[in-house]
């Protein structure tokens, strides 16, 4: 295998999935806000409230476009470049994504054509119920890909099947473990309030923006009003899902967990490291463990094995991890000869043998087990920026939402200036928290089971890197003028003031 | 009793389904190959992709659900050709991704590319998608060049399931006629299906007399290559495959699958025959504005027909051309019996997926687009 096969296969994935992350967290938030504020115009019957939910649907609109663009390459790139993974999993992968499908998708494409062009052809009602709907249609759908990314990063509910070499799902019931599993469960909820949390300061970010300038004031405090508290609700419900996510990777993906801390040697009372040598003592094993002492491993734990697991058995090394892995592989290719030569005894004898050593089954295609460890350095400090901006959202928030009950916001124009900072703040947020949870699964495309060199497509790698710049251009196009786009609507600005008598 | 069979071939019958319903759904793209020659000023342009608009959503979330199904029901296919065919499916997924934005971007400010940019990645999607997709269908009969090998995952170092044979990843596909001529059959069939739904959506006497007109050519030049392809279809070489899964090639296999299934043989002529008559009937009469879906019905049944064809009656519906054991039929390439279940659970939502979808396209389609509703809507593209 091709060395730079597997890289640029890597890169084109992770090009394509960090540009629709930057565009599908402003779609789950700013379609909640928009919901509210189409709620307040149907129950007020307000026009004004009627006008400021179609500016934010301009943008809406023009984000949500380049999202569902990104999003059909992502779904196939998992067949053209994974065709491996696609195979061994697409028994368990697909059903989420079909489902999306079916599901969620058509909910979506279908009521955001009411959204834009119904408004004068539908009731309000049905009208409202559109709007709510494209946005359940987005989180639907969200929960569907993050179900099987959570799969991916913690696989149950699955019997591997030595007949057609692949994971099948052991049972019509397994179907709930996989799409409630504690992770997909904690991933959606983080995933998706982050997507709030984006939507929020989003809004008010401009709507701060406006207010330095003494533009569309009314406008802007309006929005600022529904922005800043749901904002909030969704930093705390951030933060809570977090430290939940926290504790679960700390359980099936420890290694992920070492590596955000560049934690070298583990400990019972393991601590938080802040930035360089300023480190919290014990912090990392409660927020791991929630309890006081609870041992932590860290890399060198990890790889060298020893340490007592949560179940009083002790960790295999790597070294003897990959030796079941070879067993795996090499029981599974004896097994199919045996079967072809009709010998049921052996068949049995080699199955329950890879049965065995199946846990292991993907350290086999590991090489050196240095290949285990992820890019300590990017995830410390992606984890590091994701956790700080997050909890400096937070922060704006609060300042907001009491400045505002105190009628002085425009008295701190320094506050407003740092609202509408955390725009491309909280985008370089949310790509921190996805290099977190997709670099900190490396060398796995599936946790132990299936590591990225098995997973690939068989292409020239010159075929992947000429996609890739491909990509790279479109996406970049795309994003400089969706950028082009939204600059000129905000400048333009909603421009109600005119329009709309101030009745309230 | 709901066997394992059972549920492969119901699969492969959805798959079918949303193939039909795909191919129905490019009258989108065949406006876009269309509009600029047949307007006649920027507002009936303004009229048509504002139409086309509307619905090309619709195309997209088929595409994604037809891939999605696929890969949750066949992924060894899913692995397979888009693994394999890796530049046939770039080029068409390239082709709708540069789609999906030009509607909403065209016509805002600060757009980088200006509105002729984006008219002409719509065009260049028209072009391409529905003739890439409709030469990569004809595979299932024309066959591909791979192999497949379950076992090879166990070997380290090089542990790859399914290899391509052709360097070419997909394109040498276009080098075989038959390939291309049922893409050029798609591609005018979207353009056809396209003018009945300008014809319907839109009231503008100009356009509407000049869609009429170009139906004739456009239906004419439909029909001889759809003929084509069926002759060439109906009098081919299949690769058959017995319960057992042996698989062998079978002379007129796809001729024999039609006449021993009465259902899929109604299927293909009431389809047919609806896509005739609303073309048909829209060329002869001029207060006639309801072709659409009579043809639209009639491309759902008759492609579906089709892919029953392809992968129905102990037929791969993925033939090899260089190894015929790799080749992939339905038992040898579906998911497992428990995801089938699920999943066949959630099809049973299918209907009301429909069901709403329908409402809610009546809804915003009420009132057909005319000059003056241009001038009225906001949302404009």
């Amino acid at each position: 295998m091709d060395p730079s096969l597997i890289d640029w296969s890597r890169a084109q994935f992770a090009l394509t999935a960090m540009y629709h992350w930057l565009f599908v967290p402003l779609t789950l938030g700013l379609g909640v806000i928009m919901g509210i504020m189409e709620t307040i115009y149907v129950v007020r019957g307000d026009e004004y409230w009627r006008r400021l939910t179609q500016f934010w649907m301009k943008i809406f609109g023009v984000n949500f476009a380049v999202g569902v663009a990104t999003g059909l390459i992502l779904e196939f790139e998992f067949g053209t470049n994974w065709s491996n993974y696609s195979w061994l999993v697409g028994d368990i992968f697909g059903a989420p994504l079909a489902i999306e499908g079916i599901l969620a998708f058509f909910m979506e494409s279908t009521f955001i054509a009411v959204m834009y062009f119904g408004w004068d052809k539908v009731s309000k009602r049905f009208h409202l119920a559109s709007t709510w709907l494209t946005t359940l249609g987005a989180t639907i759908s969200a929960w569907w890909i993050l179900v099987a990314n959570a799969w991916m990063q913690y696989p149950v509910g699955m019997t591997f099947n030595p007949d057609t070499v692949r994971n099948e799902m052991s049972s019509l019931g397994s179907f709930f473990t996989v799409a409630f599993s504690p992770m997909a469960v904690t991933k959606f909820c983080h995933t998706v309030m982050s997507g709030w949390l984006t939507g929020a300061v989003v809004v008010v970010g401009i709507s701060a923006w406006y207010l330095v300038r003494h533009r569309e004031e009314r406008f802007a405090r309006s929005s600022m009003l529904v922005g800043s508290i749901f904002g909030l609700v969704a930093c705390a419900l951030v933060m809570l899902t977090g430290d939940t996510s926290g504790v679960i990777v700390g359980k099936t993906q420890p290694m992920k967990l070492a590596a955000f801390e560049g934690l070298e040697d583990g400990s019972e009372h393991a601590p938080l490291t802040l930035v360089g040598d300023l480190k919290v003592p014990n912090m990392l094993t409660i927020l791991a463990t929630h309890q006081w002492t609870g041992f932590v491993p860290g890399i060198n734990d990890i790889l060298n094995g020893g340490y007592k697991l949560p179940d009083s058995t002790l960790a295999l090394s790597a070294e003897e991890k990959m030796s079941h892995g070879a067993i795996a592989l090499d029981a599974l290719t004896q097994y199919r000869t045996a079967k072809a030569e009709g010998s049921t005894e052996k068949v049995e004898d080699l199955r329950a043998k890879l049965q065995e050593n199946l846990p292991y089954f993907g350290y086999g295609h590991i090489k050196d087990k240095k290949d285990l460890v992820p890019p300590v350095g990017l995830l410390f400090w992606s984890f590091r920026i994701m956790v700080g901006l997050g909890s400096l959202f937070c922060l704006v928030f609060v300042l907001i939402i009491v400045l505002q009950y105190r009628k002085k916001l425009t008295r701190w124009p320094l506050l407003l200036n740092v609202s509408t900072w955390c725009i491309p703040l909280v985008y370089i947020c949310s790509q921190a928290g996805w290099i977190c949870a997709e670099v900190g699964r490396q060398p796995w495309a599936i946790q132990d089971l299936l590591p990225v060199n098995a997973a690939v497509s068989a292409l020239q790698s010159s075929s992947v890197r000429v996609t890739f710049f491909i990509f790279l251009l479109i996406f970049t196009l795309l994003l400089v003028a969706e950028l082009g786009i939204l600059f000129r609507v905000v400048k333009k600005g909603p421009q109600i003031e005119e329009a709309t008598p101030q009745n309230t | 009793m709901i066997t394992y069979d059972f549920l492969q071939q119901y699969w492969w019958f959805l798959i079918s389904l949303l193939g039909g319903l795909l191919v129905f759904l490019l009258f989108v793209q065949g406006g876009n190959s269309i509009y600029q020659s047949l307007s006649y000023d920027e507002t009936s342009r303004r009229m048509m992709i504002n139409s086309t608009g509307r619905k090309w959503e619709f195309t997209f979330t088929t595409l994604v659900t037809f891939g999605g199904a696929f890969f949750a029901s066949f992924p060894l296919f899913y692995s397979t050709s888009f693994g394999g065919a890796y530049w046939l499916w770039m080029l068409i997924l390239v082709s709708f991704v540069l789609q999906a934005v030009s509607y909403e971007f065209q016509s805002k400010m600060g757009n980088v590319l200006g509105k002729r940019g984006y008219r002409l990645l719509l065009q260049l999607n028209g072009f391409m998608g529905p003739f890439l997709l409709g030469a990569t269908v004809a595979t299932f009969f024309t066959g591909s060049e791979f192999t497949v090998n379950q076992f090879r995952l166990s070997e380290i170092g090089n542990p790859i399931v399914s290899i391509w044979n052709s360097p070419w990843h997909g394109l040498e596909a276009l080098a075989n006629p038959w390939n291309v001529v049922l893409g050029l059959a798609v591609f005018f069939l979207a353009r056809v299906l396209a003018l009945q739904y300008f014809i319907n959506n839109l009231r503008d006497e100009v356009l509407e007399s000049r869609a009429t007109v170009r139906l004739v050519g456009e239906t004419a030049l439909f029909l001889v290559f759809f003929l084509a392809f069926l002759g060439r279809l109906l009098t081919m070489e299949g690769l058959a495959v017995d319960p057992a899964g042996i698989m062998k090639p079978e002379p007129y296999k796809y001729f024999f699958n039609l006449i021993q299934q009465p259902v899929v043989l109604v299927l293909f002529l009431v389809g047919v025959a609806l896509v005739l008559y609303g073309t048909l009937r829209t060329i002869l009469s001029k207060t006639f504005r309801r072709g659409i879906w009579f043809s639209g019905t009639g491309t759902v049944l008759t492609v579906t027909a089709l892919f029953l064809l392809a992968g129905w009656n102990g037929t791969c519906y993925y033939p090899s051309s260089i190894d015929p054991n790799s080749s992939l039929h339905l038992s040898n390439s579906c998911a497992s019996m428990p995801t089938l279940q699920v999943m066949s659970i959630v099809s049973l939502l299918i209907p009301f997926v429909l069901a709403y979808i329908f409402y809610c396209w009546r809804a915003i389609d009420r009132k057909p687009i005319t000059r003056e509703e241009l001038d009225r809507e906001k949302h404009l593209y």
